[in-house]
């Protein structure tokens, strides 16, 4: 028996999916920037690594009205309560289909290890690359602006670039973990359509 | 409106065609000198010509006698070294110094044949070699700078005007002993540019000629080689010379500080605080299809042919060796080097022991500058690399005496240590008695034959790994520069991340059909 309820709402969704293409195309970008690799010309992706950086910041302003008018802010507050079985049904009740440890709400749709690793995300990964990324954006305004007595470019590069592999480190985990739902498609279609089907037998956490 | 403009500006194109190829500048002037009186004689040399231009241009002589044109010397005010062709060592023919009866034919005046020449002699001052508009009007190879016989020189004094492309070029554009020889930016295919090769003189299109940036006052020309602008500065110039201490010829005379006003280009202003213009807007050097001298090895000079001719071997229309000068190898639309460079320029005087480099070089002189003085910029360059000869024991560079038809002049006898005895006792210095020869490099500042913006470098051409300044240090460039260690634990942790994952995927997989067996 499974039930259907409505995870991510439509304005999520939208927001998700965006942020998605935009992480990638900065992630693309910004490796060629780095030097990684030759694709587009080093000066076609940094015009596309701004634009793209500009319409995050837009997409930010949005999604963080949209997070504090419907208080779903919360859904990051973090919570140490049964990360141990989430960690034990990673590493062995997924392959003995044991029942996962955690029931998706409308009230609470990540599961304790989630709501930690969106923590590092918004309280590490983030505000370094954000951080470096506004230096580097801004970094002909330095001296006018009095910063260039506490930055140097090098270092201003060199956590931004430590952001970007932390970034595409969690992007790894983070498609790898989409197909570990009730079936390999439920997360990604829940992402799309928005409705996730419910197992009524596990336990509420 | 816009067809009208479109029409408009072929109109001007054609008639810009037209006046450039019946070549007169009269309309832009007063005076006729077809119709002075003091024109309308036989001139029998050069000196005559001039006692008649300073009847009504009193000051002009007496103008050039205070320039590096006539004296052909130069204090530099930054460390006091007192420089000028005139006293100066290079790695092409040298120095002038006991070869001025040669050199001289790029004097701006007559009869500098020794060190007994008269540098307050007023009629000895040569008008009509920057003020011919004839291009009838050619000194002498070998007779201090007096004209040749053939000139008329009646029919070119009628007929003077401003300075040209042609006018400068004569000299500068032959700089070296031959065409495009020293520069590497300057050659006779600038006297006729299309706008790809400088799209300032572009001959149909701005059609600048060089005092439209080199302006002068009472004759004093501005910019030099010798302390040229190199830092960025905040003054804005208009382009206008008010005072004689200042220089216009650089692009902030007319372009400001930040010229690039396309929104998407303007970060590339702040790349002017460490980037000269010209590294970026001069891609490369020697783009007129002129080749440029780039090596010149003195050492290999002295073979003659069975008639006791020297030798001369040409490649492509260039002299690659030749027994009076030994082995030239030559560079045609080549990159220039890069350095940090904040306008002070130390030359290695004759009287000066050589220091060796660690590069192995003499450097015949120094551009100086570094990323942490704050003055510098980085410039593009040639770098001119030869092996000239010196006197092992003072330790010094040496002046040989290579012109002429003497006893001791190298290009006759092959002597070197009497060509260089002659040459030091020329130049009042002490020799050894012994020549040895030694590796110098000269660096040449790049400032010519301006691209179009669209031909300008592309941002990864140094903003890559083996870019044009990747031998430029003290600067992180984006692209250029990364932490080794960032990288590898960067992507190790990325690698590992996905092995993971993979292996748990598989886990998943076996698991799922371990359980369907059971």
């Amino acid at each position: 028996m499974t039930e259907k309820v409505m995870i991510f709402k439509r304005f999520e969704r939208f927001w998700h999916w965006t942020q998605a293409t935009l992480v990638i195309m900065l992630l693309f970008s910004g490796f060629e920037i780095h030097g990684s690799y030759k694709v587009m010309g080093f000066e076609e992706a940094v015009m596309l690594h701004r634009t793209v950086a500009w319409s995050l910041v837009t997409l930010w302003v949005f999604a963080i009205f949209w997070h504090l008018t419907t208080g779903e802010w919360k859904q990051y507050i973090p919570t140490l309560k049964k990360v141990d079985a989430m960690i034990k049904y990673y590493l062995l009740g997924i392959f003995i289909r044991a029942p996962h440890p955690f029931r998706q709400t409308m009230l609470k749709k990540h599961n304790p290890l989630q709501r930690l690793a969106y923590l590092f995300q918004w309280v590490v990964i983030s505000p370094v690359i954000w951080a470096t990324g506004w230096a580097y954006l801004f970094y002909d305004k330095w001296e006018v602006w009095g910063l260039d007595k506490y930055l140097v470019l090098e270092d201003v590069a060199f956590f931004h670039v430590v952001g970007a592999f932390m970034m595409l480190t969690f992007l790894i985990a983070h498609l790898y973990l989409i197909t570990t739902g009730k079936t390999v498609w439920a997360h990604m279609k829940a992402m799309i359509t928005g409705w996730e089907e419910i197992d009524p037998d596990a336990e509420e956490s | 409106m816009k067809k009208l403009s479109k029409v408009v500006f072929h109109v001007g194109r054609v008639f810009i065609l037209f006046t450039l190829v019946t070549g007169h500048a009269s309309a832009t002037s007063t005076a006729d000198h077809t119709k002075f009186k003091e024109l309308q004689v036989l001139f029998e040399s050069g000196p005559e010509v001039t006692s008649a231009c300073i009847k009504c241009h009193t000051e002009a002589a007496q103008q050039i006698h205070k320039t590096k044109h006539w004296t052909w010397e130069f204090l530099n005010p930054d460390n006091k070294q007192r420089v000028g062709k005139k006293n100066i060592v290079n790695n092409f023919c040298i120095t002038p110094k006991s070869n001025f009866e040669h050199c001289t034919a790029c004097h701006i005046g007559y009869g500098w044949r020794d060190n007994n020449f008269d540098f307050t002699s007023e009629e000895n001052v040569d008008c009509l070699v920057c003020h011919d508009t004839t291009g009838a009007y050619l000194k002498s190879g070998d007779n201090a700078g007096h004209p040749k016989e053939s000139v008329d020189l009646s029919y070119v004094a009628q007929n003077v005007g401003k300075t040209s492309r042609d006018t400068c070029g004569v000299c500068h554009f032959f700089g070296g002993g031959g065409n495009g020889v020293k520069h590497g930016d300057m050659d006779d295919s600038l006297a006729v540019p299309d706008r790809e090769l400088d799209v300032h003189m572009d001959a149909v299109g701005a059609d600048f000629t060089c005092s439209t940036c080199h302006m002068s006052i009472d004759h004093d020309v501005a910019g030099s080689r010798y302390a040229p602008e190199a830092k960025h500065t905040d003054d804005y110039h208009v382009h206008r010379r008010a005072s004689d201490e200042e220089n216009n010829a650089h692009c902030r005379a007319c372009h400001g500080n930040k010229p690039h006003k396309k929104e998407d280009k303007s970060r590339l202003n702040h790349h002017a605080l460490k980037i000269a213009c010209q590294t970026c807007h001069i891609s490369r050097m020697a783009r007129g299809g002129v080749a440029t001298r780039m090596t010149w090895d003195w050492s290999t000079a002295g073979k003659l042919d069975e008639s006791g001719k020297p030798e001369q071997i040409m490649i492509d229309g260039n002299l690659v060796y030749d027994g009076r000068r030994g082995n030239i190898t030559y560079g045609e639309d080549i990159e220039p080097e890069y350095i940090w460079f904040n306008g002070t320029v130390r030359y290695q005087l004759l009287n000066e022991k050589v220091v060796l480099n660690e590069d192995g070089y003499v450097h015949v002189n120094d551009f100086e500058g570094s990323p942490d003085d704050g003055k510098s910029r980085i410039w593009p360059v040639k770098v001119f690399r030869g092996v000239q000869p010196y006197d092992p024991e003072m330790n010094r560079l040496v002046v040989p005496h290579t012109t002429g038809s003497d006893e001791a002049s190298y290009w006759k006898h092959f002597d070197w240590v009497k060509a260089v005895q002659a040459g030091m006792d020329s130049a009042g210095l002490p020799f050894s008695g012994t020549v040895d020869f030694i590796k110098t490099q000269m660096s040449w500042p790049i400032n010519h034959m301006v691209a179009p913006a669209k031909d300008a470098v592309a941002c990864d051409e140094c903003h890559s790994k083996n870019g044009r300044l990747k031998d430029i240090d003290g600067i992180y460039i984006p692209g250029r520069d990364a932490s080794e260690k960032l990288n590898f634990y960067g992507w190790l942790i990325a690698l590992l991340t996905l092995v993971g994952v993979v292996l748990h995927g598989f886990g998943r997989i076996f698991s799922h059909f371990w359980r369907r067996r059971t």
